[in-house]
């Protein structure tokens, strides 16, 4: 057994059965892995990546279908019965995955979920147990793991617990570890010192890691070897090094060459100012006690002051937490706060619903996930004509048609995208939707809430591109909040770095990206376009 | 009114007509998949089907079942007495209302014309005085052939070897009081099912209202709304309904108001949490940025996730309202005396346990019912379930 790889997978094909249709998922994947070394798995989504790793322990459910071979220390794990194949996860294959808010169980305390893995495969002892457990709290990085042991999971921060779920999944030293995307849902900070300490227990416990990840800056950090997936197969194999230098395949080109590009247009002191707020707050109340005395503030938004040109960008950048989103919420006074909005040279903090109304169609709001930004039971036609029902109430259905038509047409879709329904559509496509439903009432000023967050990476720098196109053929004054630096430096002329709520720095974006003044924001900029972490950065845990 | 619009956008007729009107009258895909799902469902499906046939049939009770006959001609003139009273003069008599059952009458109209009975010649209320035994009286295939002719003998109709062919049938026999059985089975499953479908119409109307409310506007509305219900519905219902029918007079009516005050309750919570999760959507916060007033967000945006927790529950709320009704007429609370109701069929079987027809025809229809509607209701669930509606 001295040459056989430690995992070796051989034409793995996944199907999923629902009703009579079967849809192949993962289609003749191939590639060994040996001990000490890490293989990263490349894709975008739905290209399978995830398949095949939760289908090298058989975790898919009974509508998948697995063929092939996955030989594991020369066994083939397809062939085990699901006993043995208990034996082997958590004990010799173990996993982490991408989200830490639910991957661990928020009624129990951490203490009794690591000690419950170490139990299953066997370790005996209340004393040895809780000794192991502090052991490997300490490992992953927990301060002070002894008074931790009771923490519950919602105590911790999302860095934290992604780090116990590290504890849990290395507890039994398992020669292999693979890990979902363990830090797409974490900050860039964050995440930068995750990867930091995978790197080092790798070596330290010489396992073997397969690291899935859409991100390709992540791959060149942390892994060997590039096994790069495009709808269910593997289409490039090759060192990380070598990869990057000199991508064979297409596909493989393509994705590299994704980052967004592009500059944002210089800053015109003379433009016309389309929004400007000063001081703004938004203070929540904390209230404790049997009559509700307010005993403090969360200070969501603390003092922020914002002025957006016509034509131009304004970044908003910062960690999860720091404010971003609320305070464009804010602006659009979708929640109450406090503080000066001057919108178009009219004062509007203070006006009722009712006298927002016919401002809105001057100031729209993208969000986030285009999944949940679209009524699934409305026909895309109908969702972007929604403000026009509004606004212009005399309008007649077909010239709503005609403008919807127009604005789908803006934003590169077509026409007939009109009478389907927005699960027919892809990500991309579904924000290209939401991007026309925010354009189509022709609005001066639209905060774009991480709208490239939820996509893959080259449909991001399709985005971007764009948004670029409309800002100038309309004349449009964007509010761009996200925590991608990447994009907002593709974008923004001016930036902002919030943190809890306030300003830690902002300027023109050159200036800043070139120059960053504050310890917080160098650590940011280091974490985010050299995913490292930086010592003055200890933030978010 | 508008902006500068890019070139082109207003190429609109305006009185062209609106583009989109077909598009009302086909399923959404998603519809279409529950619709498939719950064809799938083979029992729920079934149950469907043998539900709306029985219940569209009892719609017809009057033509199926009745004292009237559905045509007289009489002296070339075509009557039609389900639809208009007759007074007896017409055929030679005195009564305001004629008995068309009645020897004379019929002897009198066979004579100058004819009569097309509907299949049972019973109303619900209708009572048989031709009875073979004294009531409740038996179905009549149960009775023996002396019976039979001794009551063919009794009510001679003229012909000479009386036997159970010649008598008047009653198919469930009939209760206490010599009224046919199946007569007011068929309009006791006809009352019960529109006095249920009324009931969990309106309390789903009044329900979804109120969870709408609690949970689109959250906060005190929400609190205030909440102890109210909760001790609201911790009231000991049937009690109360007891007293209150035994102080007004309880009809139709009287008795869906009654038991409206407590029913509307059971779907609050559920069309509540929905709209609590839908509040914050996106797609929520997008429609509030384009400026949609509340109640067109509620009804556009929000509304629909929470009609499908309401649609699987209906079938249940159903179930309940009808078993409300049959508990207060079995004690005696509920409809007035002489309607037709499942639950005074079953206190009738409770009181006359040598006539186990009464007991086990009422039994039967209503577990018959109740099943199938709890099957039509699991059917829906599943064409609801959102594991088998993903796309």
């Amino acid at each position: 057994m001295a040459d056989a790889p430690l995992l070796d997978v051989r034409d793995l094909k996944v199907l999923f059965r629902q009703g009579d249709t079967e849809s192949p998922a993962v289609d003749g994947v191939s590639f060994t892995l040996e001990p000490g070394r890490t293989l990263g798995l490349v894709g975008e989504s739905g290209s399978g990546k995830s398949v095949t790793a939760l289908s090298i322990v058989r975790l898919l459910g009974r509508a998948a279908v697995i063929q092939g071979q996955v030989l594991f220390k020369g066994e083939d794990l397809l062939a085990y019965r699901e006993a043995r194949l208990r034996e082997i996860r958590g004990a010799h294959i173990t996993m982490v995955f991408q989200e830490p808010m639910t991957s661990l169980n928020p009624l129990h305390t951490i203490e009794r979920q690591i000690g419950e893995i170490l139990e299953l495969h066997g370790a005996r002892g209340a004393e040895r147990i809780k000794a192991r457990i502090v052991e490997l709290l300490q490992e992953v990085g927990i301060p002070n793991p002894s008074q931790r042991l009771g923490a519950f999971p919602h105590q911790l921060s999302g860095g934290q617990r992604q780090r116990v779920m590290i504890a849990m999944a290395l507890a039994n030293r398992p020669g292999l570890f693979i890990a979902d995307e363990p830090t797409t849902a974490l900050d860039v900070t964050v995440q930068a010192q995750i990867l930091e300490l995978l790197k080092q227990l790798q070596t330290r416990h010489h396992m073997a890691m397969l690291f899935i990840t859409h991100d390709l800056g992540i791959v060149r950090k942390i892994a060997d070897d590039v096994a790069v997936m495009q709808k269910g197969k593997i289409v490039e194999t090759n060192k990380v090094a070598d990869l990057f230098a000199a991508p064979r395949h297409p596909y493989t080109k393509a994705l590299i060459a994704a980052e967004p590009k592009g500059t944002p247009p210089a800053i015109d002191l003379a433009a016309k100012i389309i929004l400007e707020a000063r001081d703004i707050r938004i203070w929540f109340p904390v209230k404790r006690g049997f009559f509700r005395r307010t005993v403090g503030f969360v200070k969501a938004v603390d003092g922020v002051s914002v002025c957006v040109r016509e034509a131009e960008t304004v970044g908003v950048v910062g960690e999860s937490g720091s404010g971003k989103t609320t305070l464009g919420l804010a602006l659009l006074r979708l929640i109450r706060c406090e503080g000066a909005i001057v919108f178009l040279g009219r004062p509007i903090d203070g006006l009722k619903f009712k006298a927002m109304r016919p401002l809105r169609r001057d100031m729209q709001i993208v969000f986030q996930d285009p999944y949940g930004s679209l009524s699934p039971r409305l026909p895309v036609g109908d969702i972007v004509a929604e403000g026009l029902g509004v606004q212009y109430k005399a309008m007649s259905l077909q010239q709503q048609r005609e403008i919807v038509a127009q604005a789908l047409a803006d934003t590169g879709l077509d026409r007939a995208a009109m009478d389907r329904y927005p699960h027919e559509f892809s990500g991309g496509q579904r924000q290209r939707i939401a991007i026309a439903r925010a354009i189509v009432l022709e609005p001066k000023f639209i905060v774009l809430d991480e709208p490239t967050s939820a996509l893959d990476m080259s449909v991001q720098a399709q985005i971007v591109d764009l948004l670029r196109d409309l800002q100038k053929r309309r004349g449009l004054a964007y509010l761009f909040i996200s925590h991608d630096l990447k994009v907002v430096r593709a974008l923004a002329s001016e930036i902002i770095v919030m943190r809890d709520g306030k300003v830690v720095e902002s300027g023109p974006a050159l200036e800043l990206l070139a120059k960053p003044r504050s310890a917080y924001t160098r650590a940011l900029f280091a974490a985010a376009f050299d995913i490292k972490a930086e010592p003055g950065a200890v933030l978010g845990q | 009114m508008r902006g500068p619009l890019p070139d082109g956008a207003i190429v609109a007729k305006p009185f062209a007509p609106a583009g989109r009107t077909p598009r009302r009258f086909r399923l959404s895909p998603i519809n279409r998949r529950r619709l498939e799902n719950f064809k799938a469902n083979k029992r729920g499906y079934w149950s469907f089907w043998i539900f709306l046939f029985f219940f569209v049939l009892s719609l017809f009770s009057e033509f199926i079942a009745n004292d009237k006959p559905l045509l007289v001609v009489y002296k070339g003139e075509i009557l039609l007495p389900i639809l208009h009273d007759y007074p007896e003069e017409k055929f030679g008599g005195f009564l305001a209302q004629t008995d068309y059952r009645d020897t004379v009458i019929a002897k009198e109209v066979a004579g100058h014309g004819f009569m097309i009975w509907p299949p049972i010649r019973y109303s619900y209320k209708t009572i048989n005085r031709q009875l073979p035994v004294p009531a409740p009286s038996p179905p009549t295939w149960m009775l023996s052939e002396a019976q039979c002719r001794a009551a063919a003998k009794r009510f001679d109709k003229g012909q000479p070897h009386g036997d159970c062919r010649d008598i008047e049938w009653n198919w469930l026999g009939t209760d206490d009081q010599g009224r046919d059985v199946l007569a007011r089975l068929l309009y006791g499953f006809r009352l019960s099912l529109l006095f249920g479908l009324t009931l969990a119409g309106i309390s789903s109307i009044v329900g979804i209202a109120a969870g709408a409310v609690q949970g689109y506007f959250g906060g005190w509305t929400d609190l205030i709304f909440q102890r109210f219900i909760e001790i609201w519905s911790s009231l000991p219902h049937l009690y109360l309904l007891i007293i209150i029918s035994s102080i007004i007079t309880p009809s139709f009516f009287v008795l869906l108001g009654i038991l409206l005050l407590f029913s509307w309750v059971s779907l609050v919570h559920v069309v509540r949490a929905e709209f609590l999760r839908a509040r914050n959507f996106e797609y929520v916060n997008a429609a509030r940025a384009l400026g949609l007033s509340n109640g067109a967000i509620i009804v556009k945006h929000v509304l629909p996730n929470a009609m499908v927790a309401t649609l699987t529950f209906l079938p249940f709320v159903l179930n309940s309202s009808i078993t409300t009704l049959t508990a207060l007429d079995f004690l005696g609370f509920g409809l007035p005396p002489g309607s037709p109701s499942l639950g005074e069929l079953l206190l009738q079987g409770k009181s006359n346990l040598a006539a186990p027809w009464l007991g086990l025809t009422g039994f039967l229809v209503i577990a018959i019912m109740l099943s199938l509607l709890v099957f039509i209701g699991e059917a829906v669930r599943d064409a609801f379930d959102p594991r088998k509606t993903l796309f």
